[in-house]
């Protein structure tokens, strides 16, 4: 009898403390919003390791690009502009000279010379990094003086620094005394503290890092550069379920989210305190044929690969309507390409065209390949990975039945899907989705990686999953890379892609759209590699 | 009674061992780790060389074993995505999730007994009939559902609490952190503990009812009222008091389950405890996470079945000689 009574006050009293948390959290919700200006930034990944050379991942390094910064940068439209080199020139074309910015330091308070990038540039190339494409590896960094670095190459590379905005420079000294000399890998046999805070000379710190659950982002009162945001904090949370993500930017719990599903889009827009964001992005989605293997196992052709025949490759491609892929499954949020490379990253992109939607003439291409009635194929799609990626393999199947061709469609999540259909699945795969957004912003790796031809390891063309293969274009591919006059260079890009184009490689679909969501008082620049960056960011 | 609880030991470790070969077995089928470890410049050697040296071309056993060897000195590796010890991940994850589980429960007792009894009491009235609606409802409604209208409902259309996360945390020792005691914590713990308990709840209050119909028709509650002992007197001295008993019990096993179930809730609300780290790990195929916390699950529901088999044995004298029946 004693327990009843005390029961009902310890009730009372949870009940009591929670209506006491109501109001005071009100209140100090109330007085936060007056005082700083703080960005609350939600994205559906983890940010865990801090080391800028230990995973070669958009977010990891866009989020990294707000407190470390490379010789080089990237404006709004990725145009390059000057770093932490103020300056620099191609004396000849296998040296060329970086003049460093003077007076900058590092949130630690070391000065910022050219040991740092030289030691930079030995520990990006280390046995445990993953950005090691970031420089040609028989490149020489030479320190010349304090504030000047040479680069002395084995062969001409017009491109030497077109991915160096994200090849963050580190202080040598620090990086000395944090055991941080060796890139962080899963290889580590014991935990690196250091690895989980950040010493970078850009315009936010790091004030806390709890991976998988929030990071803190003060900016730098010492960083050389003056200030486009007016921000005093930014809290960034990983929000993996999409309706959580999306009713934290309704209920106002969080400013800016990345990314919005589409099909949120108008609940968002509706929201009259919120609003999404949209622009195109530079991954390019496409669709690949095996070509590699003299029969596809999953097809009921035996003895011949039909997909070695360029008739039945035009015959998928003409028979897949892109404007109702646009339509129907991207809510009109895709550009659709004629190429493997985004229009804004090829010049010579403008003067070629898609396929055009030719049923018909699809059919008739299949009869001339000796497949009248068409034949059966098993297709390869991620279904977490890109935007509508399993609904756009689905639109696919249903568009080449209408040409006889049945496919069995396999949709799983990326983790399988990526072990089934890359080197080490063995390229398990004769007919597959894939995205592909060229790290250096240049065609040149879209025809390599995605088409080069290779071997059954993967030498060559290590994302050319089909393993297309073309001599020409390897040829030509061999010659791009060292052409560094520009007019040439593009006159051999448009060429390789004319032979890809003319044989049908590849399927290219589109681009798809980045869509952001915000609060309507902030305004931050979406630029189209989805790095998010908070020094581009204002809260009114 | 020693040689009861030794047996039920070596059994409790058979049944641990087993889990954790069936959770290597399967890791098998869950994708590949390298490549949500590297970018996508990486080329295949480089991708080849780190799955060697992370050991992945191993058999399977070989790897348990592996596993196995370093977990009985409590080293449970390092997580491929976080790189930091996975047992200190746990660590600092397991604060979130107990809390969040013990309000769950408590929210689940307080809310249920007294609907159960009400339901038990009343049975015919309206408002038992509204509880009876609410709790098919908790009963049929998948969890992830439950907290998505929540969220909707409370934090988007009426702002009232936050939709995710669990609010400023402060740190008691060492790693453990709280929500307990600030304004923040506690208006995040209100959503997620009702979609968390509102299952249970549901089965106490169903329990509670059933069982105060039960006793309501004994005999020694017909000589309480013979003797004019006052309703109020009746029904909770005598009456919940005898219903209690299964009540304790099934609450005891159930808190295995809230804590297993935490992985919805936790992905829900963003909570960041072992659910949601688990989760991730699932979907980055880290092993390391995943091998520790199926053990971990596994160790937490062997604990409390052996607790509970004690306690039987301590209550109950018929059950202990479980070899009088072989």
């Amino acid at each position: 009898m004693t327990a009843r009574p005390m029961r009902v006050t310890a009730g009372v009293a949870v009940r009591a403390a929670f209506v006491a948390a109501l109001v005071a959290g009100a209140a100090g919700a109330a007085a936060a919003q007056e005082g700083d200006k703080t960005l609350r930034f939600a994205f559906q990944g983890t940010l865990n390791a801090l080391d800028p050379y230990s995973l070669n991942e958009t977010f990891t390094l866009g989020m990294l690009g707000n407190v470390y910064e490379g010789l080089t940068k990237r404006d709004k439209d990725l145009t390059i502009i000057p770093g932490l080199a103020e300056s620099w020139e191609v004396v000849d074309p296998l040296t060329w000279r970086f003049k460093l910015r003077e007076g900058v330091t590092f949130a630690n308070g070391n000065a910022f010379n050219a040991d740092d990038v030289v030691f930079s540039a030995d520990r990006v190339r280390a046995e445990n990094s993953d950005l090691k494409t970031r420089l040609p590896a028989d490149a020489e960094f030479v320190k010349v003086d304090d504030h000047t670095v040479e680069v002395k190459l084995k062969t001409p590379n017009p491109i030497l620094h077109y991915e160096w905005d994200t090849w963050y420079i580190m202080d040598k000294e620090w990086a000395e005394a944090n055991d941080m000399v060796d890139p962080v890998s899963a290889r580590d046999t014991s935990p690196r503290p250091a690895a989980f805070t950040a010493n970078g000379t850009g315009p936010f710190m790091i004030d806390s890092h709890e991976p998988g659950v929030k990071t803190v982002f003060k900016p730098s009162e010492s960083w050389w550069g003056t200030p486009e945001h007016n921000l005093d904090t930014v809290e960034f949370t990983p929000i993996a379920a999409d309706g959580t993500r999306v009713a934290a930017l309704l209920a106002g719990d969080v400013d800016l989210i990345d990314p919005v599903p589409v099909q949120d889009i108008p609940r968002i827009e509706a929201n009259p305190d919120t609003e999404a964001l949209t622009g195109p992005e530079l991954r390019v989605i496409h669709l690949g044929f095996n070509q590699f293997d003299d029969v596809l196992e999953t097809s009921d052709v035996e003895g011949e690969n039909p997909f070695r025949d360029p008739n039945v490759r035009k015959a998928f491609y003409q028979a897949i309507d892109i404007e109702a892929i646009k339509q129907r499954v991207m809510r009109d949020l895709s550009t659709p390409v004629p190429l493997l490379i985004a229009n804004e990253l090829f010049e010579g992109s403008g003067q070629f065209e898609r396929w055009p939607y030719d049923p018909e003439a699809a059919k008739q291409l299949l009869g001339d390949a000796g497949y009248p009635d068409g034949f059966t194929v098993g297709m390869d799609c991620p279904n977490d990975r890109y935007v509508n990626d399993e609904a756009i393999c689905q639109a696919v199947v249903s568009m080449l039945a209408r040409i006889g061709v049945t496919v069995n469609l396999n949709a799983q999540p990326k983790a399988q899907y990526f072990a089934k259909v890359l080197a080490p699945g063995g390229y398990d795969t004769d007919f597959f989705l894939l995205g592909w957004t060229p790290g250096s912003f240049d065609s040149w790796n879209v025809i390599t990686n995605l088409a080069g031809c290779r071997d059954e390891t993967g030498k060559g063309g290590p994302f050319n999953l089909g393993g297309y293969c073309n001599e020409e274009v390897d040829a030509l591919a061999a010659r791009i890379v060292e052409e560094t006059d520009t007019d040439k260079r593009n006159a051999m890009i448009g060429e390789a892609f004319e032979i890809m184009t003319s044989e049908t490689s590849h399927i290219p679909l589109h681009q798809q759209s980045l869509v952001w969501g915000k609060r309507s008082n902030v305004d931050i620049v979406q630029r189209p590699d989805n790095q998010v960056l908070f020094y581009w960011a204002t809260v009114n | 009674m020693l040689a009861f609880a030794l047996r039920r030991l070596v059994q409790a470790i058979g049944v641990m061992l087993v889990v954790s070969l069936i959770s290597f077995v399967l890791f098998r089928f869950v994708g590949d780790p390298v490549n949500q470890l590297v970018g996508v410049d990486t080329s295949p050697e480089e991708r080849a060389a780190l799955r060697e040296a992370l050991g992945l071309n191993d058999p399977v056993l070989v790897q348990f074993a592996r596993f196995i060897g370093k977990a009985v000195q409590f080293d449970f590796g390092i997580s491929y995505q976080f790189k930091q010890s996975v047992a200190g991940l746990i660590g600092q994850r397991l604060p979130a999730t107990l809390e969040l589980s013990f309000v769950s429960a408590l929210f689940a007792l307080l809310v249920g007994v007294p609907m159960g009894v009400y339901t038990g009491l009343y049975r015919d009235t309206w408002l038992a009939r509204a509880f009876l609606a609410v709790s098919l409802i908790g009963v049929s409604l998948p969890t992830f559902l439950i907290g998505i209208l929540l969220i909707f409902v409370v934090s988007v259309n009426l702002g009232w609490l936050p939709s995710f996360g669990r609010g400023e945390t402060v740190r008691v020792f060492g790693s453990w952190t709280t929500g307990l005691v600030t304004a923040s914590g506690l208006q995040s713990l209100i959503l997620p503990s009702i979609t968390l308990g509102l299952f249970q709840m549901t089965l106490i209050m169903r329990l509670v009812r059933g069982e105060m119909l039960e006793v309501l028709r004994t005999d020694y509650i017909k000589f309480a009222r013979a003797r004019g002992l006052s309703r109020r007197a009746i029904n909770f001295g005598h009456a919940l008091k005898n219903t209690l008993v299964p009540v304790i019990t099934i609450t005891g096993l159930q808190i295995g389950s809230i804590i297993a179930f935490a992985i919805i809730t936790e992905t829900v609300f963003q909570w960041p405890g072992m659910g949601l780290l688990f989760l991730q790990a699932v979907q980055s195929v880290d092993i390391p996470i995943m091998a520790a916390y199926l053990l971990l699950i596994a160790f937490l529901f062997v604990l409390i079945n052996f607790l509970v088999d004690l306690l039987y044995v301590a209550v109950d004298p018929r059950i202990r000689i479980g070899e009088a029946t072989r």
